[in-house]
């Protein structure tokens, strides 16, 4: 029962390994906050969807079921939006922007209903919706901590040294994309040289 | 209704160059990343994408117009009181357009396998995937956003249509590149998507220089 919720961080992590729900994760991570506003969205939108589809899955027919999902996310979707609406300060949703609307069309939740909540008890689909969506929150956090150090020099918005420049590039769209893909190889990388290791 | 021609180039310039759908705007990455590895399969992902587009701007600003928005004439004196300052738009809006799209690519993907099999038969497969494209869903969120004013019918259409001209555009470069990358000695862990990655970093710093148009 833990590994279904262990998996989601390293194992099958949504963005290094499955690499799925790449809009949100460059648009969003320019700095740590909207990151995890980000995967906070996602991760509560993937839990609610879960446990409903996997509630339903007995009465839905075979037929029609990836427009039933659609429906259950878009539902959960904008009562996660109109929740951020009220709770968070107007910069972090100006941030955002149409990325929280846009989750319903995030693959991660519809692959997650399809491959793991239709199967599977209430319980076992919760817990996996939670540590996919925890998976999901860290890849995000991790790449804004790099994106914001190096290129707005801040973190959390807090300034952190006045000894460099900081390079603006990287919070710019090329930077998102040259984070992302030299962080993709480093994971590849890592996971080769352990297989070479167990083979050894 | 009527449209100038200065509006008319803003709106080219600006959905396929400046505010580029994946280069800039971050939306459709998936389709970008997974179907760009050859031309034309790139060319057909990218004009399915441009019909879908054109066709879900047109049918979701009517939507929001008609329907969704407070001040809408079809439903705003049929809602409760209590809702009818805000309109249907902040409960309905997602799901309404969800819906939308998917069965416009399902109708689409009906009308072509009976009266075009020849695209049917080269496009077709790309069809389902662009229900969850997120360029299709995210144009449709833009052109009803209602900032800073709300835009015409032929606007939305327009931007629907040259977002989906600029995505084929960055599809058919990104494909080219990979198609040259395939030949080449890539150090192992970058090949595949993380390559793809840094190209794509690279184009959309060229791309950069066309904010300058704006």
């Amino acid at each position: 029962m833990l590994r279904e919720f262990t998996k989601g961080f390293i194992s099958r992590n949504p963005t290094f390994v499955l690499m799925v729900g790449i809009c949100p994760t460059l648009a969003t991570t320019s700095a740590v906050q909207n990151a995890l506003a980000m995967g906070g969205a996602a991760t509560a939108v993937l839990v609610c969807s879960n446990m409903m589809i996997s509630l339903i899955r007995n009465f839905i027919p075979r037929g029609v079921r990836l427009g039933c999902y659609i429906v259950v996310i878009a539902a959960f979707v904008t009562i996660v939006e109109l929740w951020m609406k009220a709770l968070l300060s107007p910069e972090i949703n100006e941030a955002l922007g149409i990325f929280i609307p846009l989750i319903v069309v995030n693959c991660i939740i519809i692959y997650r209903a399809e491959d793991f909540a239709s199967k599977y008890g209430v319980l076992p689909s919760a817990l996996d919706g939670l540590g996919m969506g925890a998976g999901f929150t860290c890849s995000l956090t991790l790449i804004a901590l790099i994106r914001e150090s190096l290129g707005a020099g801040s973190l959390l918005g807090l300034k952190l040294s006045t000894a460099f420049a900081p390079a603006a590039v990287l919070g710019l769209a090329p930077g998102a994309f040259l984070t992302l893909g030299l962080l993709l190889g480093f994971f590849k990388m890592l996971g080769m040289r352990k297989k070479a290791a167990e083979v050894r | 209704m009527g449209l100038s021609l200065s509006q008319f180039f803003t709106i080219v310039v600006g959905f396929t160059l400046v505010n580029n759908f994946i280069l800039s705007r971050f939306l459709g990455l998936c389709p970008f990343i997974n179907s760009s590895d050859r031309t034309d399969k790139a060319f057909g992902m990218g004009t399915a994408v441009v019909f879908v587009m054109a066709l879900a701007s047109f049918v979701t600003h009517l939507l929001y117009t008609q329907v969704l928005r407070a001040d809408a004439p079809l439903v705003a004196s049929l809602l409760p009181e209590a809702i009818r300052p805000y309109g249907l738009d902040p409960i309905l809006r997602t799901a309404s357009y969800i819906l939308v799209i998917a069965c416009l690519v399902q109708l689409v993907e009906t009308f072509m396998r009976k009266s075009i099999p020849a695209l049917y038969r080269s496009l077709g497969i790309f069809l389902p995937l662009i229900t969850t494209n997120c360029a299709v869903l995210g144009v449709t969120l833009i052109n009803t956003s209602d900032a800073p004013e709300q835009i015409s019918l032929l606007a939305a259409t327009l931007q629907g249509l040259f977002g989906g001209v600029g995505f084929t555009f960055a599809m058919l470069l990104m494909s080219g590149i990979r198609e040259r990358i395939a030949l080449v000695n890539v150090p192992t862990p970058l090949r595949g998507a993380p390559i793809a990655f840094i190209c794509t970093g690279l184009m959309a710093l060229a791309f950069l220089g066309f904010a300058g148009m704006a």
